[in-house]
């Protein structure tokens, strides 16, 4: 018999594997978003795809002292696009999204067509670093003409999530590990009693093209037109050997955004993060991130500006094949999200 | 790329004297970005008496309207840029020589030895460089700076601090080919109006002539969001980098595309990830209709469907470019054939363009 905590483990992971072993880069989420759009189904009062292809999924109705609230989980993942295949079978490439060469020697992808490939490089000088045009697909194919993939065909990087008890590893968290924080403070709202789900209304929203610069939540949150919002996303760490100086590790809880280098998180709903952090008990700590971008930036820009932040999962080796990410921090960050929307929020 | 049998008939259209007139008033005029009202005058000209409504917007776009006939009409944004790249004045020497800079992407190597012409008045220049004579083999090895670069307009032909400058080339005609400066992006402008002179009654065309696409698709930004469209499409130019690799025995797997080989239709570029019912709407089409066509390759680079395709809440785009050797310098070369696909490529698909298109 398994005990109930183990049960609960077991079905969160379930969560996190099929959405991490999805498919789909930046421009290519239609089999993420229809899996995604299956699991709320029953949770949302409303939902629609707009024309980027982002999932808009509605709880509640505004009421006289509630707010529209947008939260937004990124639902593509870096991938490599085919630029040519030459006569010998193998696939050159360009990345989708944020691509280092180094995570690539050696590495498996999986095509949207289901082709599979491994990732070959040139000649290389000793001591000298590939570079991404310095790479190729290898289909198995022999020939352009028996090459499974062709010109434009996409594909993502193809590796199992590994359960490693206090902690996971997968590609692709960033930001499927969002998109399951998003889901599961969905399940938590619908789990509460009407009475009890507090007076907004919130858009959670499965964005597109985040990888490549932020597109799909900047139409989304016009679309939306929401009064205050977040973005759910994972952040860089200083917790490995030789790492960047920065505060973030894993194990300490809930990041909340103070900054990017593409966004200052509003100053109000810095604090309206802590107030419920600490009112609930959820650990917590501040992000203060060198670099990157969220759809936070996307939601606070919007028509005449939007207060937003950044919730956000500490992740080890991001953009890597095997992103790290701490279950009690999961959690921390799925509390802290349930909990901030499901009440009337005063800035 | 065409296997399906040819089902659809596209229109009849060339390049007779009136469109060659009309590509050469178009590209023998100057308007580099952010002051384009050369080019925009000739198209007023042109759209006059044939559009709905037309409208000069506040960054200098032409906007114009027309509606079809039939019902169910989906409305599409088409645009191409009236800017091109060029040089533009910071300081008067006094002796008749200028220092400029670059407006737009050019390769400063591709500015030595050319004849330009500067300001609204067209004043014949050049930018001159030491002759072989004067310089050493380790000078020739290395690109002259712009910083280093004058104008040399001659004594007394004075221009302004701000004036705008570009290549003094003329369009040719070259056997089957067209070669001119700016054709990235004339041949858009051209495309445009030659849309507005045989719309199809199917669908409601919203054509923008921009303005500033080289800074950054500044004018599409603004054109999308007054039109409001539910599909953009951008029509440019893009580099055929066709010629033979470096070293003979290897394949060139970097063409971005080929001339002569059809209109290129975008995948991804640095700005878009075209929609792929845009992109399967448009080859399906031509082949349809035995146009040939090319995938440009995906790269970096921007299209106005970068500006397009995020605007308010989104709008399902593509480009469609006109492969073309040496763009951004003195002289491109395009093949008449592949601007004339181009143009047969864009009409066939609107006149068979389906609302259903954006349900699927």
């Amino acid at each position: 018999m398994k005990t109930e905590k183990t049960q609960k483990n077991d079905d969160l992971m379930s969560l996190i594997q099929t959405l991490v072993e999805t498919p789909g880069p930046s421009g290519q989420e239609h089999r993420i978003r229809e899996t995604i759009k299956e699991m709320v189904t029953g949770l949302a009062d409303e939902i629609r795809t707009d024309a980027l292809g982002n999932l808009l999924c509605r709880m509640g109705s505004k009421q006289a002292n509630g707010k529209r609230i947008m939260v937004s989980a990124h639902i593509d993942e870096i991938g490599l696009m085919v630029i040519h295949v030459d006569d010998n079978g193998f696939a050159r490439f360009i990345p989708v999204g944020g691509i280092n060469p180094l995570t690539c020697l050696g590495g498996r992808v999986i095509f949207m067509n289901g082709a599979r490939g491994v990732i070959g490089a040139e000649r290389l000088e000793p001591n000298t670093m590939p570079k991404l045009e310095n790479l190729f697909i290898d289909t198995g194919a022999t020939s352009a003409a028996d090459c499974p993939v062709k010109i434009g065909d996409v594909c993502g990087f193809d590796r199992p999530m590994l359960d490693l008890g206090k902690r996971i590893s997968a590609k692709s968290m960033d930001d499927r590990i969002a998109a399951v924080i998003a889901i599961m403070a969905m399940r938590e709202l619908a789990a509460l009693p009407a009475a009890k789900r507090g007076p907004n209304e919130v858009w959670f929203v499965f964005s597109t093209q985040e990888e490549v610069g932020i597109r799909g939540a900047t139409t989304a949150a016009y679309g939306v037109d929401p009064e205050l919002g977040f973005a759910i996303d994972v952040t860089l760490t200083g917790d490995t050997p030789r790492a960047y100086k920065r505060p973030m590790a894993l194990g300490k809880g809930a990041c909340i955004k103070v900054r990017d280098s593409s966004f200052i998180a509003d100053t109000r709903v810095v604090d309206w993060m802590i107030n419920e952090a600490k009112s609930l008990g959820i650990p917590y700590q501040m992000e203060v991130l060198d670099a990157g971008g969220t759809d936070g930036r996307a939601i606070q820009m919007t028509r005449a500006g939007v207060p937003a932040g950044c919730i956000s999962l500490a992740c080890r080796y991001v953009h890597s094949p095997s992103e790290m990410v701490d279950k009690d921090d999961l959690n921390a960050c799925i509390k802290l999200t349930a909990g901030l929307v499901s009440k009337e929020v005063k800035l | 790329m065409a296997t399906e049998k040819k089902s659809v008939k596209a229109i009849n259209f060339n390049l007779g004297k009136q469109e060659l007139d009309l590509l050469t008033r178009l590209c023998n005029g100057v308007a580099v970005s952010g002051d384009e009202q050369e080019v925009r005058q000739i198209v007023l000209e042109e759209v006059k008496g044939l559009a709905d409504e037309v409208t000069t917007d506040a960054l200098g776009n032409v906007l114009v309207t027309k509606r079809g006939t039939a019902p169910n009409r989906l409305r599409v944004m088409l645009s191409g840029h009236m800017d091109e790249v060029g040089v533009m004045v910071v300081k008067d020497s006094e002796d008749g020589t200028y220092e400029f800079r670059i407006v737009g992407g050019i390769d400063p190597r591709q500015l030595v030895g050319k004849p330009v012409q500067i300001g609204r008045d067209h004043k014949p220049g050049v930018i001159g460089a030491k002759a072989i004579h004067m310089t050493t083999p380790e000078e020739r090895k290395v690109a002259i700076p712009v910083e280093q670069l004058r104008i040399d307009l001659g004594p007394g032909a004075k221009v302004a601090i701000g004036d705008r400058g570009t290549f003094a080339t003329k369009l040719a005609v070259l056997g089957p080919s067209l070669r001119s400066k700016a054709l990235d992006d004339r041949l858009g402008v051209f495309n445009l109006i030659q849309l507005l002179k045989h719309a199809p009654a199917n669908v409601d065309l919203f054509l923008a002539f921009t303005v500033q696409e080289e800074l950054g698709l500044r004018g599409a930004k603004v054109a999308a969001f007054s039109f409001d469209p539910q599909i953009g499409i951008a029509l440019d130019s893009t580099p055929a980098n066709d010629l033979p690799a470096f070293d003979a025995d290897e394949e060139n797997a970097r063409y971005n595309t080929h001339l002569g080989a059809g209109p290129a239709i975008y995948l991804m570029d640095g700005a878009t990830i075209g929609d792929r019912r845009l992109v399967n709407w448009l080859s399906e089409s031509a082949d349809a209709a035995g146009i040939p066509w090319q995938y440009r390759q995906p790269g970096t680079g921007g299209t106005d469907a970068g500006a397009i395709h995020k605007t308010r809440a989104g709008v399902p785009s593509v480009s469609i470019s006109v492969p073309q050797r040496y763009l951004h310098s003195a002289a491109g070369i395009v093949r008449k054939q592949d601007l004339i696909n181009t143009f047969k490529l864009i009409h066939t698909a609107l006149s068979r363009l389906d609302p259903s298109i954006l349900n699927s």
